[in-house]
């Protein structure tokens, strides 16, 4: 998982398929990687790539704000669903 | 409106030749096609060209244009608004016309007034002036920066022309795009005046009057926007300052009527437009035809509120119907004209609608620019008043929620909007009298887009395009409220570099159309900059003076309405179903990498995502018109130098 979520980072919001052009701490808005438009195709790419839900309130950038965030929240919200 | 260009010795040994003058007229035939004309001075230190667009004096106003005595010659492009008044006061000083243009009053005016003529001009003008006696030329834009003039120097020669394109016959090789001109695009949406695009090439600045006297260029500035800086505003209560203002436009748009010619205005539907129509319709009897656009996206189309106006008003209205694939197929021609890469589509569908205007029969069209800037519209200028206020209690949870006032998309859920907004708007919070304050955001997002830039290209540039654009403001700058920076950097960057020129000037003229600007008139500007900031924003409602202004002229609908930036479509203009040739040949590797300006492989995840219909953020859609427009510039100001030299050349 973290290796497509790190594909989808890298190709679509850093334009690059360099890895060492992103480290999975790395906070999105601090690094200029998203707009506030940005955080929407976050979204977007996770509900569908891995057919979960993300609900108003979860919006945070503890979330989605890094890759390890993402992986975590992705996690936890299968788990929940399984 | 019209063309003008010119050719000018920087040494004595230098003459001018006529041919040399002729090879640039073709270049602004669209700016000019009722008539060509070209003045050799006897000593053939200067040469002056002109084209046509003929509006006041149908018969006797051909230019280059001369005193009594024809010791002084002008080329002009514009209108002098206040002609008939400057021209009984001349005559009563003694001088004696030939014509009943507006061209002339320049010439005699400079000879009552010297260098000072200029402050007597009230209108949109760039004027060449030669003095024979004193053997100096003078070259002035107007105040605003409505109508444009480049100039570059060409071994000992001073070349000169309302577009970049008139220059090129002059040039012994293709101009090269300039890498600090590519910084300040990807910054501030154009590059900063005096640059253009090109290295070695400039625009005299709005507001400034550049001499050439014994081979040396002398610069000054003549005006410039100005704001109180002891709190000393206008006084007087709100009424008495809202009918002052009103009497002011009404003068101001009742001098924009005079022309030999039918007169249209542009109806966008929005709070400026409609004022100016109403303006209009209730001090005139001239049978008024407005022009208005729509849009196939329905995000973007006003037709409601602008059908709401032709009603009201009672006009006769015209309507473009702009579709994405007409953008992707026009975008080359805009770009040919904007001559200057774009961060936005949105001066396409402008050059649509002046097609419209010309097609109808009209030449002139008044339109509502420089409203926003003047009297406090914009929601640049809210956002900066939030980040302001938010500044000062930068740990208050509830300050930066006010933010989602303004931007609607924003608005899903408490918790996303506070930890987002919180995050993304707290640029230079911890500084918020810093002089870019008010434009850190955008201007920080639009330079996101740099990375897109190549090595190559990051390797060129030297300091950072908003260090350099602080260091050049006003002295008095820092002494004026925060409101008034906002406005001025708004003016000089965005209104000035971008909106007047590529969104104006240049979509008007490309189809032989005049635009003309009552809010930009001089003396509203300074009324406005006089008004206290709060009379412009109360609260968060936008132009409030103004509104009082007008709220007997215009249904309740449009004056409460909430603002809608004007825009179209980006990236799905190129995107759609059969996107044009163009577009994939400019954006291939090969042509990227040729032209060497951006990253190849980033450019292709852009490209790429963009095809998949996955691009939304607003930083991809500026990347990628900027992309595709500093591309097709290479391709036609560089790549094909000659080739567009001829083929404008066969054009007439």
């Amino acid at each position: 998982m973290k290796k497509i979520i790190r594909q989808y980072i890298l190709g679509n919001l850093l334009f690059t398929e360099d890895e060492s052009a992103l480290q999975d701490g790395d906070s999105f808005l601090d690094g200029g990687i998203i707009d506030s438009t940005g955080v929407l195709e976050i979204i977007l790419f996770i509900e569908e790539t891995f057919d979960i839900k993300v609900n108003d309130d979860e919006m945070l950038p503890a979330n989605l704000d890094s890759v390890n965030n993402l992986v975590a929240f992705v996690n936890r919200k299968q788990a929940v669903a399984a | 409106m019209c063309g003008i260009n010119g050719i000018a010795a920087l040494s004595m040994q230098t003459k001018i030749n006529e041919r040399d003058v002729r090879s640039m007229l073709p270049a602004l035939h669209h700016r000019g096609p009722d008539g060509s004309g070209i003045y050799l001075d006897p000593g053939q230190r200067i040469g002056l060209g002109h084209t046509r667009l003929s509006i006041i004096d149908l018969t006797g106003g051909a230019q280059p244009m001369h005193n009594e005595d024809q010791t002084v010659w002008v080329t002009f492009n514009g209108e002098i608004f206040n002609y008939l008044e400057l021209r009984q006061t001349l005559l009563k000083q003694g001088h004696s016309f030939h014509t009943h243009s507006d061209t002339e009053v320049i010439v005699h005016a400079y000879e009552q007034y010297g260098d000072a003529f200029v402050q007597h001009l009230n209108g949109q003008f760039a004027i060449a002036l030669w003095d024979g006696n004193r053997q100096r030329l003078l070259l002035v834009r107007d105040r605003a920066g409505i109508l444009p003039l480049f100039y570059t120097r060409q071994g000992d020669r001073l070349l000169f022309a309302s577009e970049i394109k008139a220059l090129l016959p002059q040039l012994a090789e293709a101009p090269r795009i300039s890498p600090t001109a590519l910084d300040q695009i990807f910054t501030f949406w154009a590059p900063r005046s005096p640059n253009t695009l090109f290295e070695d090439i400039f625009e005299v600045q709005p507001g400034h009057m550049l001499v050439l006297e014994n081979g040396c260029l002398r610069e000054s500035v003549y005006w410039d926007w100005r704001f109180p800086e002891q709190d000393d505003y206008h006084q007087g209560s709100d009424t008495e300052l809202a009918e002052q203002l009103y009497e002011l436009l009404v003068d101001a748009t009742r001098i924009r009527l005079r022309a030999d010619v039918p007169v249209g205005a542009y109806l966008s539907g929005g709070l400026d437009s409609s004022a100016l129509v109403a303006l209009i319709r209730n001090h005139s009897d001239a049978p008024l035809k407005t022009f208005s656009i729509g849009f196939e996206e329905q995000s973007l189309d006003e037709s409601a509120f602008q059908q709401q106006m032709v009603e009201h008003l009672g006009v006769e209205n015209s309507r473009i119907l702009c579709r994405n694939r007409d953008i992707a197929e026009d975008f080359p021609a805009t770009i040919f004209h904007t001559e200057t890469a774009i961060l936005r589509t949105a001066p396409t569908p402008m050059r649509q609608l002046s097609g419209l205007v010309r097609t109808s029969g009209y030449k002139v069209v008044l339109t509502g620019e420089g409203a926003d800037e003047a009297l406090g519209g914009y929601d640049l200028f809210k956002e900066a008043k939030i980040r302001q206020f938010w500044g000062r209690h930068p740990q208050s949870e509830w300050r930066p929620l006010l933010l989602k006032a303004l931007y609607p998309y924003l608005e899903t859920s408490g918790a996303q909007a506070k930890a987002y907004l919180r995050k993304y708007y707290s640029i230079g919070l911890d500084n918020p009298d810093q002089p870019g304050f008010s434009h850190l955001t955008r201007w920080f997002t639009t330079s996101q887009c740099k990375v897109f830039f190549s090595q190559e290209l990051n390797a060129t540039l030297r300091e950072d395009a908003i260090d350099r654009l602080t260091g050049q403001l006003p002295p008095a700058f820092g002494h004026w409220h925060s409101f008034n920076r906002a406005q001025y950097l708004e003016a000089k960057t965005l209104m000035g570099d971008y909106l007047l020129c590529s969104q104006g000037d240049r979509m008007l003229m490309s189809n032989s159309v005049e635009g003309r600007f009552p809010f930009l008139d001089h003396r509203v500007i300074e009324f406005a900059n006089r008004l206290n900031p709060r009379l412009k924003m109360r609260a968060l409602n936008e132009k409030y003076l103004f509104k009082q202004a007008m709220k007997n002229q215009l249904p309740r609908q449009i004056l409460e309405r909430h603002k809608q930036p004007y825009r179209a479509p980006d990236i799905p203009a190129f995107f759609s179903a059969h996107p044009p040739a163009y577009v994939d040949d400019l954006l291939s590797e090969e042509k990227l990498n040729r032209y060497g300006y951006f990253d190849a492989q980033k450019v292709g995840f852009l490209v790429k995502k963009a095809r998949r219909g996955s691009s939304i953020a607003y930083k991809d859609n500026m990347a990628l018109v900027g992309v595709l427009s500093t591309q097709l510039c290479h391709y036609f100001f560089i790549e094909r130098f000659s080739q567009t030299i001829r083929e404008t050349a066969s054009l007439t």
